[in-house]
């Protein structure tokens, strides 16, 4: 019998893991934002002295990683696996940086759900007794998104309202089986919803669906309320996806207003031209491991609901005409 | 593309209301400006090429050549983006648009090499425009001749 299996799709660790340290690291435009003073790195420039974007995301990415196992303490012969993915075609940001670091590495792909999957994932090793210190991490960068999904920055085209900005950063965490907070308490897995969305301009609609179910089943799997939560914090919905999200789970009985937010609302000023708000891998990952972290340890959030959403569409997909498959995972984060 | 089911139909609807509309009044008043004035920057060359001694039919080129160099340069400058997300339409449509929509990945997709990059790339945006733009022109010239038959 699975004895850690709570309900249809949720975990409870027996031995809640720790998340002993972050870091976060983010591009000019989010330095500017309201979280500045929570990241620990703002890049000068997006190229980050690289002669690729390509190349200045996967050195993000590492130094986030490099970054979090020295905020931790830990010797580097202690990290026993790296698990991280991003938004680029085979994961080349992840596994370009695993290259570097020299880890056990497990590359893995949930679109911009990639913070909440790698802390799930982690946090089931650790709880499972498989390694006793392991860093998740992940990456995105508004250049590499934006042409590998949509069109040449110069290019002068206007996006629609709908339209979210992808961050550029990186978020790491060392997850440790030591006992210490704030902990991993729950993991709810989500399912892949798809609720017929084909524009790929409009994500947070696609992906309000994904973040309501994974939030609805969590409260039903593990009998909890929204009560029991100080914030419940989706990825990135952006404002159009957070309003639709936000009724359908009252719709479903449990109202979340006063307590409910998004990182793609929280990382930029409404008046910083990103239309819907942010979005990207690192978009949950910096709120997350930035802001939401550094305010757990100071005592501000006691439980929070991390519900990262990603959208699993590629631009083959769009362009064959196929709806918008979205998924949402669930982390419990808590000072015990 | 698949058939939706009914609640992926309800969905649709649901959101339907909830998704803000472009500010098409504004978008329409800043396309036409600033196509405008891209078209008087246009005459103004034109009218410089006519006042050295051309005739306005053998203007014509010359002042597109020059309108295309203007639209490459400024995209090279990175300031052609920038107008397009104000102009929409008044910016994409003359033909420095054009331009702006060949520089645009060619600059982008330099790190990938002269050949799979550059030369490959290049016509990712404008190409679907050449190729029904030259079919369409082939039909109507067909339309065209038959008619004058």
């Amino acid at each position: 019998m699975a004895g850690k299996k709570m309900g249809l799709q949720t975990i409870r660790f027996q031995n809640p893991p720790s998340i002993i340290a972050t870091s976060s690291i983010v591009g000019p435009k989010e330095g500017q934002g309201p979280l500045k003073d929570y990241f620990d790195l703002i890049l000068n420039d997006n190229m980050y002295k690289e002669k690729s974007w390509e190349k200045a995301e996967r050195k993000i990415l590492k130094e986030a990683v490099e970054m979090a196992i020295k905020n931790s303490n830990l010797p580097y012969s202690k990290i026993e696996y790296f698990i991280a993915g991003d938004l680029l075609n085979q994961i080349i940001s992840a596994g370009f940086a695993a290259r570097e670091l020299g880890f056990p590495f497990f590359g893995i792909y949930g679109a911009c759900s990639t913070a909440a999957e790698g802390l799930g994932l982690g946090a089931i090793i650790i709880d499972g007794g498989f390694a006793d210190n392991l860093v998740v991490a992940t990456s995105s960068h508004y250049c590499t998104a934006e042409r590998q999904y949509r069109f040449p920055l110069e290019l002068g085209n206007q996006s629609p309202p709908t339209a979210q900005w992808t961050v550029t950063g990186a978020g790491a965490a060392v997850i440790s089986s030591r006992p210490q907070n704030p902990r991993i308490t729950y993991v709810t897995t989500g399912k892949v919803i798809d609720m017929g969305e084909t524009n790929p301009n409009d994500m947070g609609t696609a992906m309000a669906p994904a973040a309501v179910d994974t939030i609805v089943r969590h409260f039903n799997d593990t009998n909890r309320t929204p009560d029991d939560y100080d914030l419940i914090v989706t990825g990135d919905l952006a404002s159009i996806g957070k309003d639709i999200a936000e009724e359908l789970i009252k719709q479903k009985g449990f109202d979340v207003s006063n307590k409910y937010t998004d990182c793609g609302l929280m990382i930029f000023d409404p008046q910083q031209d990103v239309h819907a708000g942010g979005s990207g891998c690192a978009c949950a990952a910096v709120v997350t491991f930035g802001y939401l972290y550094k305010e757990m340890m100071k005592g501000k959030y006691n439980r929070i609901l991390l519900v990262a959403t990603g959208a699993l569409l590629s631009t083959t997909s769009t362009q064959q005409g196929e709806t918008i498959p979205c998924i949402a995972h669930a982390v419990a984060i808590e000072n015990l | 593309m698949q058939k939706l089911t009914k609640e992926q139909q309800d969905y649709q609807n649901f959101v339907k209301q909830k998704r803000p509309k472009p500010p098409l009044l504004k978008n329409i008043l800043m396309a036409f400006i600033v196509g405008g004035l891209i078209c008087v920057v246009g005459q103004v060359i034109m009218n410089f090429y006519i006042s050295r001694g051309m005739s306005p039919k053998e203007a014509g080129a010359p002042t597109s050549a020059t309108m295309v160099f203007l639209g490459a340069f400024l995209t090279g400058l990175g300031v052609y983006d920038k107008i397009g997300k104000r102009a929409g339409a008044g910016s994409i449509v003359p033909i420095t648009g054009f331009a702006n929509s060949i520089v645009s990945p060619a600059m982008e997709f330099k790190r990938e090499g002269y050949v799979f990059g550059v030369a490959a790339k290049m016509f990712v945006v404008a190409g679907p425009v050449i190729v029904y733009g030259m079919c369409s022109a082939v039909v109507i010239g067909l339309i065209y001749y038959i008619l004058k038959l």
